[in-house]
């Protein structure tokens, strides 16, 4: 075993991921992730289309939706209504939490 | 190596049509998927349903399995017979399960009957000049919140298949030492350059991308940077008001409640959650608890209290 202490990037707030990065992360091409910005399941800053910015939860998200995707034959829209009504339960978990029931 | 029964972990019987074993695999999938699924052991549930039904959905796999006979019974200690899969021919064939580019590999039951799957590795590997930088790995890595307020490095057993020099693919253990920065919240990634997988020729390594998830802990509730705390207060420090001790993840501090403190009050503690550029704050939620009466002298106090405060808590309620 290798004694190295490994220091990564933190992909906090600040930081954003490329198109590349981000078709490279979920490996995937380029054109799966532009059918997601296409179907508003991404939203990355930036006008053109090569100066696009993706959050770092937004790669969780991709990722989500590439897994429903493979696992269980769930197509885009689909997969879209998936991961917004998760956020919704996570929110609402929270929320549970907040109320002393979780 | 224990005798796998896949018609069990997909819940039907051995004569199911193989219409009934996609239609049980598609509502387990659901079920168990780890994305969308909040059982403890959704993960490990949904590999081995993803390797049941890499077996009976292909009919050649399922008629080999099926030849071993039905005397083995799940959990038993197994070998497989020589020549078990004599006459039959393994096409391959997609992989449905909670594999693809997650490293996870099929266990050592499966694998033993139907060989190792090449994960990862595509064609062109040593023929000429060929390059291609190696793929980005993804793992998850559960820390304490204590971590996320003082820093903290943690080792990671990551399974990375790779080629031996006899062109089998095996899954070597990989443990790497990584430093987890002060400031990490629930679900931030940490990417470690050049850590996922190698590249072929003079393509580079990919990256290693890591998801914070922290364990539960028994008092504190995390949401964001902020840190929730029910703090238990006898009823004289709420009516009385004084100075009461809190736990935090960053020590023991002093608190002051103020008098006429109700249950339910909300007292905060401002950048006393997790550290960052714009720090959390720690949060304490008032939580009156009685003392019991367990003794003549408890009841003897209750019995003055009763006579001597005129109080109904049901005022509002109008009885």
């Amino acid at each position: 075993m290798n004694d190295e202490i490994l220091n990564g990037l933190l992909l906090d707030e600040e930081c954003t991921l490329s198109l590349g990065e981000m078709s490279r992360a979920c490996a995937v091409h380029a054109e799966w992730i532009l059918e997601l910005v296409e179907e508003g399941i991404l939203e990355p800053s930036g006008e053109e289309m090569r100066h696009w910015r993706f959050t770092a939860p937004a790669l969780l998200r991709a990722r989500t939706v590439m897994h429903l995707q493979r696992d269980l034959g769930v197509n885009l829209s689909g997969a879209a209504l998936v991961v917004d009504l998760l956020d919704e339960i996570q929110m609402l978990r929270q929320q549970l939490g907040r109320m002393g029931g979780g | 190596m224990e005798f796998e029964d896949y018609y069990e972990v997909m819940g039907v019987k051995r004569d199911a049509t193989q219409d009934e074993i996609k239609r049980a695999y598609r509502k387990l999938a659901r079920k168990y998927h780890p994305d969308v699924s909040k059982e403890a052991d959704a993960e490990e549930k949904f590999k081995r349903l993803g390797e049941a039904y890499e077996v009976l959905k292909d009919p050649e796999k399922r008629a080999a399995y099926d030849q071993l006979g039905q005397n083995w019974k799940a959990g038993q200690d197994f070998n497989p017979p020589p020549g078990w899969d004599a006459g039959f021919e393994f096409s391959g064939g997609g992989f449905t399960g909670a594999g693809g580019g997650d490293a996870q590999g099929y266990s050592d039951f499966f694998e033993s009957l139907f060989g190792r799957r090449a994960g990862g590795f595509t064609g062109g590997a040593g023929r000429g000049d060929f390059h291609m930088r190696g793929q980005d790995h993804h793992a998850k890595v559960l820390i304490d919140l204590e971590d996320a307020y003082h820093g903290a490095t943690r080792h990671i057993t990551l399974q990375v298949p790779e080629v031996d020099p006899g062109g089998h693919v095996v899954t070597r253990k990989r443990t790497l030492k990584v430093r987890i920065p002060k400031g990490v919240k629930q679900g931030q990634q940490i990417r470690l350059a050049g850590q996922g997988a190698p590249g072929l020729g003079q393509g580079g390594s990919g990256d290693l991308y890591l998801e914070i998830e922290f364990k539960p802990h028994p008092f504190y509730r995390v949401e964001g940077r902020d840190v929730y705390l029910e703090l238990p207060v006898a009823p004289w420090e709420a009516a009385l008001g004084g100075k009461v001790k809190v736990p935090t993840p960053a020590g023991v501090l002093d608190l002051k409640i103020p008098p006429g403190s109700t249950s339910g009050k909300k007292l905060r503690l401002k950048g006393k959650g997790i550290p960052g550029k714009q720090p959390g704050d720690f949060y304490v939620q008032l939580k009156i608890v009685l003392p019991p009466s367990d003794s003549e002298k408890a009841r003897a106090f209750y019995e003055k209290m009763k006579q001597e405060l005129p109080f109904n808590p049901r005022a509002a309620l109008g009885v």
